[in-house]
């Protein structure tokens, strides 16, 4: 197999006593879709806020495109390649939906915040984010929904915003937390069509409660409890596991 | 949800036909034939003058969401440059004396500000009124520096360029458009930034920061570069205020000051510049008459502040677009 874009080893995250997550180690491939899934409280989101650099791990390490990341703020992360959709929906409510993603979009331009010339020039003529930011819209499938305002469109809407958001810095490593969250079933459809599709250019991780979803997109599937992970492997591997079947999937299947 | 269009950035034709006017009324003024005019044109250089200090404090209030308890230093201080500049028996050229001072203002902001822009709402508002209070009493405690009399400024800055005598700031009408020309540059400027990639960065900031540093931007340096320019245009202001009244004391810098700024952006609109004029003007109108009323005008000043608060919740800007606006339609 070829080399992960992102490698995590031994993540241990302790807040107090409580370890939110303990001895974790996941490697995201391109082109596989790795889900993390396990109860409320079982530390998913806490591990996708080490990977994103939203908390500093207590110990383990981090490789993204071959960058030791642990600890890094959030910027240089995304800056390395690394994108993120949120559980709780994280967008710029006053903001239309192009202005959204065209600030996701110009993250990728040079940072130049002492360049007067930066200070004249129009935000709306960068041409180069313009395209960047007229394709992720096309891929989330926002393309017509452009100059409305983000507070007014739906949520299953808001959803495919955040992605677009987190497609417009052309990332390599996609962390999607819940993107299924609140979605009706035709929403929840053309959701997993769009991350089938993401596939091909991006390692992703996929934290998702919604079963059927994870069974339909993941190539690797890590069960996490109480902040461990109690089994890790191929979908098929992991639903005959006694230990799964007992502590998580047992009271639905 | 909470109201999306919480600020107005975008300025429908309402609003910037009332500014036009407001510009070809103040530019007309002059010639109009008034008992004391003298008098008149102090007072609107005066507000003129408050507006370029409000359109200052609202990049960072109104555009970037950082509510500044501070920023009168910076006006104060580049006051006290003039004061400082100029000597006791000739005027400074303004064309070096103006940009020094402003720079200066700006150097306090950018160290102040390394300090303070890392933090975030009550906690900035708080380190920044601490850090003015500081600036504030380095004056008032110091004989050397004026003490709490201040210093006078004894001669207005010559505006000789190059042997052309053509400005004569000593003229009260060539001040008064002077600094008319002044404000309107600096508002043109802020509209212009306002909707340039750095101005952009400065309202996602305001909007969700965290989000802005989950795509990629190191806010740090965007709110530093903003709380600098900030700090060096409430100088340009600072240095026309003592150009103007020929004297700067420690009140300049005080709280009182800072506050009124707020209470200004807050009155007008926040976020688009122009409401921060328009509040600037209402403010200095609505206090001289109360202050005509009534020994206790700053009761009923707080009490206007509040009704307008209540009522128009994004200002004097906001109102009048509702209600020009609904005409229109």
């Amino acid at each position: 197999m070829s080399e992960p874009l992102l490698c995590a080893q031994h993540l241990t995250k302790r807040f107090g006593g409580l370890a939110a997550v303990n001895d974790v180690s996941v490697d995201l491939f391109r082109d596989r879709i790795h889900a993390v899934i396990g109860p409320n409280g079982a530390g998913k989101s806490t591990l996708t806020n080490l990977l994103s650099g939203d908390l500093p791990p207590t110990s383990g390490r981090i490789t993204l495109n071959g960058v030791e990341t642990a600890g890094h703020s959030p910027e240089s992360i995304s800056r390395l390649g690394l994108g993120r959709s949120y559980q709780k929906t994280n967008i710029f409510l006053p903001f239309t939906v192009w202005d959204n993603v065209r600030l996701a979009a110009q993250a990728r331009e040079r940072h130049s915040p002492w360049n007067p010339l930066r200070w004249l020039g129009r935000a709306d003529r960068l041409s180069a984010v313009n395209q960047r930011c007229e394709r992720a819209l096309e891929l989330a499938g926002l393309a017509p929904r452009g100059p409305v305002v983000a507070g007014t469109i739906s949520h299953g809407e808001q959803r495919q915003l955040e992605i677009a958001m987190t497609l417009a810095t052309e990332p390599t490593v996609l962390l999607l937390d819940e993107p299924l969250a609140g979605m009706g079933q035709a929403e929840a459809e053309s959701m997993v069509a769009l991350l089938q599709k993401l596939k091909k250019d991006h390692a992703i991780l996929l934290v998702e409660h919604d079963m059927d979803a994870v069974f339909a997109l993941a190539d690797q599937l890590t069960v996490m409890v109480n902040g461990q992970v109690i089994a890790s492997g191929t979908p098929t591997q992991v639903r005959a596991d006694p230990a799964v079947q007992a502590a998580y999937l047992g009271e639905e299947h | 949800m909470s109201s999306p269009k919480a600020t107005l950035e975008l300025l429908p034709k309402s609003v910037q036909v009332l500014l036009g006017t407001g510009a070809l009324t103040l530019a007309a003024f002059p010639f109009v034939p008034l008992e004391g005019t003298d008098f008149y044109l102090q007072m609107l250089s005066q507000m003129m003058i408050l507006a370029i200090f409000a359109m200052s404090l609202d990049l960072l209030q109104g555009v970037t969401g950082m509510v500044s308890l501070g920023h009168a230093a910076y006006f104060g201080l580049a006051g006290y440059a003039l004061a400082f500049l100029t000597p006791a028996d000739t005027p400074i050229s303004l064309w070096w004396a103006l940009p020094v001072s402003a720079l200066g203002a700006g150097l306090a902001a950018l160290v102040i500000g390394f300090f303070v822009v890392r933090t975030h709402g009550i906690y900035f508002i708080m380190v920044t009124m601490a850090f003015a209070q500081m600036v504030f009493f380095l004056f008032f405690d110091n004989k050397e520096l004026g003490g709490s009399d201040g210093l006078y400024v004894n001669f207005r800055p010559d505006a000789t360029l190059f042997g052309w005598t053509g400005i004569d700031l000593e003229n009260k009408t060539t001040f008064y458009y002077f600094t008319l020309a002044v404000l309107v540059l600096v508002y043109a400027f802020l509209r212009r930034l306002l909707f340039s990639p750095f101005g952009r960065v400065l309202s996602g900031i305001r909007v969700n920061e965290h989000r802005m540093r989950a795509v990629g931007y190191g806010t740090f340096g965007y709110k530093l570069a903003a709380f600098t320019l900030a700090g060096s245009l409430a100088g340009v202001a600072g240095f026309l205020w003592a150009a103007q009244t020929g004297y700067v004391n420690p009140e300049l810098m005080g709280f009182h000051m800072s506050a009124h700024a707020i209470m200004m952006v807050i009155l007008g609109g926040m976020g688009n510049f122009a409401g921060a004029i328009v509040g600037a003007f209402a403010f200095e109108y609505v206090m001289h008459f109360f202050k005509d009323l009534t020994k206790h005008w700053q009761l009923l000043m707080g009490g206007f502040i509040v009704l307008v608060v209540v009522l128009a919740p994004r200002g004097l800007l906001g109102l009048s677009e509702r209600l020009l606006g609904k005409k229109e339609h």
